[in-house]
């Protein structure tokens, strides 16, 4: 019986190290990918990696052979020997399998949960397995379509990727309520800190095309704009820089106010007044609070953060219920399809026996009956289809109205010895 | 018949009305789509109204202060249609209708209908000057409009508190250019509007200009908007205060057309066109 297999390894699962090893090389996917189609016990194969998630999702008669394919393919793709691997792995199958994909799709498997990107990872992954790899067949194509339903069907029946649940996407969402659209804007980065690379990085990934980073230490400032595809300044240039950017992000160890009202005020006339959104992300703060009494200035700190993405999660816990719900059903109809494919091999054998049978026959008939019109060849032809298929449509319906129920194998055996579809 | 076409019109812009109002509540998208489809059709029968009245008085339909409410709603409506079309921003249309709705209710409200008009109001210059300047209002209560939404989410986002209208209303910037844009339009439209109001005049009346007194205030309006459109363009006034300023504009525009026709004026007033119910 044929098994869909899911191994993988997430964010939780997984340091961020060994998921760097898999995903930092693009050119992974199409490897992994390539042996999976060239493998005898992988029959269809899907592999997804972002900077949070590794996954394999693959169709097998021989789960063991399968996963100890999957485990060497990772290891040697990451470069990382076997044992350093596994611990990190998890592994669904069948229905588990299914409702794992459904919620990675749906964004419920995210860091931060209702995040749209994945969606668009997902469905990136699957064009290059099926379009240009070509390694998923029915079952996949099958599988993947209804992941694509389900995450449009959470999207819009439940409230999840309404709300901001961490802090650098609460930012994100604040500025998408200030700017008229965040392409074209520009980010100045202030100071390194987790917190504050993340909400570039999702600013980025919304369309700011421009980012500054200034920091004491000129060196790293080089080495963070280097990793964003930005530009480094001179600390002492911050101040300048106030009158271009639109979105500034601060975290630095500084124990006083590294931007004073004074400061922004000189620089509002220079702007002609564009609004200016300051993301202070540092403690102790590093932009005065009197900030946020400028005209089109906004000031929000770690503190305000943080009671938005409270807010939200309460209502996203809500959510996240009827979005499980959802998925729940969904994979109920999924495994309700599969289990009709476990009888459809014998509806195909069932239905070519009998094909062999009604042309072998018509042949040996034909040449008995003599010179015959075309027309009355038509009819016996005609004759002959009515009579075998009608014979066996009942027998086939039989087998699709088991294919949900226990009875099932008994069924299918039945049928086999009955038509002696297993003789060769 | 007229009369009949008119109560559909506004039998459909309330029930827009309520659509909108339901939509803004609801957030259901397709809640806007029938009111807004709705509103369009009330739109035509109201335009349907207008022109039949414009056949038969062969003048803007404008005269007592009845028809001018109802133009005037006509105006609000029509440009936010055509701002849906350019912004595609939704929740504008549960301010504007409520808007026209109550123009439209006390236009219903006030009995009569006229059925002449003096020989002299019939000019084409009188017809265009109408239009451009009612054209011009009903942008000018869109930026009103617009400032108002402002100013609601400026305040939840400094003082972070972030009510039922936050996640409702756009972004302050997209508020700020619909304030932009139609602070332009309607100016260029008063502008017009008064130029062939005065070439009217002349015609008309013997003169460009008579000091009736809404015709002070139309300029004291006129050159209110200009200082707010002026200091937007040259230094950059956005946001907070070219909200505010755009509100007292209205306020100011606002008493023009109801004071200057029904108190002040002289030959603006409706006593002297139709009269406030038509004769």
């Amino acid at each position: 019986m044929i098994r869909i297999v899911n191994i993988g390894m997430n964010h939780e699962s997984a340091p961020v190290e060994l998921r760097e090893c898999l995903a930092d090389d693009v050119s992974i996917p199409v490897k992994v990918l390539s042996l999976m189609r060239e493998s005898s016990s992988i029959k269809e194969g899907f592999f997804l990696s972002t900077c949070n998630r590794i996954e394999t999702i693959y169709t097998t008669d021989e789960p063991h052979s399968a996963k100890d394919l999957i485990i060497s393919m990772m290891s040697e793709a990451a470069g990382i020997v076997k044992d350093r691997i596994i611990p990190h792995l998890y592994q669904y199958e069948d229905m588990e399998a299914i409702r794992h994909l459904f919620r990675i799709a749906s964004s419920l498997d995210s860091m931060v949960v209702g995040e749209p990107q994945v969606l668009g990872q997902v469905k990136e992954a699957y064009h290059l397995a099926a379009v240009k790899e070509k390694t998923t067949g029915v079952i996949l194509n099958r599988l993947m379509h209804k992941a694509f339903h389900v995450a449009k069907r959470v999207r819009t029946e439940t409230g999840i990727a309404d709300n901001a649940v961490s802090i650098s996407y609460a930012a994100v969402e604040l500025a998408k309520k200030i700017f008229y659209g965040l392409e074209g804007r520009k980010v100045l980065l202030i100071g390194a800190g987790e917190m504050a690379e993340l909400a570039a990085r999702h600013l980025m990934g919304q369309g700011v095309d421009s980012l500054v980073v200034a920091n004491r230490s000129f060196e790293r400032a080089m080495k963070i704009a280097e990793s964003f595809g930005g530009k480094p300044v001179l600390f002492e240039e911050m101040e300048s820089q106030l009158s271009e950017a639109d979105i500034v992000i601060t975290s630095t160890a500084s124990t006083e106010y590294i931007i004073t009202s004074d400061m922004v005020k000189k620089n509002i006339r220079k702007r002609r007044n564009r609004p200016l959104f300051f993301i202070d992300i540092a403690v102790p703060r590093d932009v005065e609070s009197k900030v946020n009494d400028l005209q089109n200035v906004f000031l929000y700190d770690i503190d305000d953060l943080k009671e938005v993405v409270e807010e939200n999660s309460a209502q996203r816990k809500q959510e996240a219920l009827m979005a499980d719900r959802i998925i729940e059903e969904e994979v109920i109809r999924f495994g309700k399809w599969l289990e009709t494919l476990d009888v459809v091999p014998t509806i195909v054998s069932l239905k070519e026996k009998i094909k062999n049978i009604r042309e072998a026959e018509l042949k040996r008939s034909l040449s008995g009956l003599g010179d015959l019109t075309p027309s009355q060849v038509r009819s016996i032809e005609a004759l002959a289809l009515s009579l075998t298929e009608k014979i066996i449509n009942d027998p086939i319906l039989a087998l699709k109205r088991a294919a949900g129920r226990s009875t099932k194998d008994t069924f299918l055996d039945a049928a086999r010895k009955i038509f002696n579809l297993d003789e060769k | 018949m007229t009369f009949i076409i008119f109560k559909i019109a506004l039998f459909l812009i309330l029930l827009s009305t309520g659509g909108f109002i339901v939509y803004i509540i609801k957030q259901k998208k397709i809640i806007f789509r029938c009111s807004y489809w709705v509103l369009f059709a009330g739109f035509i029968f109201h335009t349907a109204f207008l022109i039949h009245q414009y056949y038969i008085l062969e003048t803007a339909p404008v005269i007592s202060l009845k028809s001018s409410l109802s133009f005037f709603a006509w105006c609000v409506i029509g440009v936010y249609l055509l701002f849906q079309i350019k912004f595609g921003l939704r929740v504008l249309g549960s301010f504007v209708a409520p808007l026209a709705a109550i123009l439209m209710i006390i236009s219903s409200a006030i009995p009569g209908m006229e059925e002449t008009v003096p020989p002299v109001l019939k000019s084409v210059w009188l017809t265009v000057h109408v239009m451009f300047m009612f054209l011009g209002d009903g942008i000018f209560a869109i930026t009103f409009l617009a400032a108002i939404m402002y100013l609601i989410q400026e305040r939840h986002i400094k003082k972070k508190t972030r009510g039922s209208f936050y996640s409702r209303l756009p972004s302050l910037e997209t508020l700020d250019l619909i304030n932009h844009y139609s602070l332009m339009y309607g100016f260029s439209f008063i502008t017009i509007g008064m130029v062939t109001g005065a070439i009217y005049a002349q015609y008309a009346l013997g003169s460009y200009w008579r000091w009736d007194p809404k015709e002070v205030w139309s300029l004291i309006t006129w050159l209110s908007y200009a200082i707010l459109l002026h200091e937007r363009l040259t230094v950059g006034w956005r946001g907070r205060r070219a909200a505010l300023i755009s509100i007292i504009c209205f306020c100011i525009l606002l008493f023009t057309f109801l004071g200057g026709s029904l108190w002040l004026s002289d030959y603006h007033s409706f006593k002297n066109l139709g009269g406030i119910t038509g004769r």
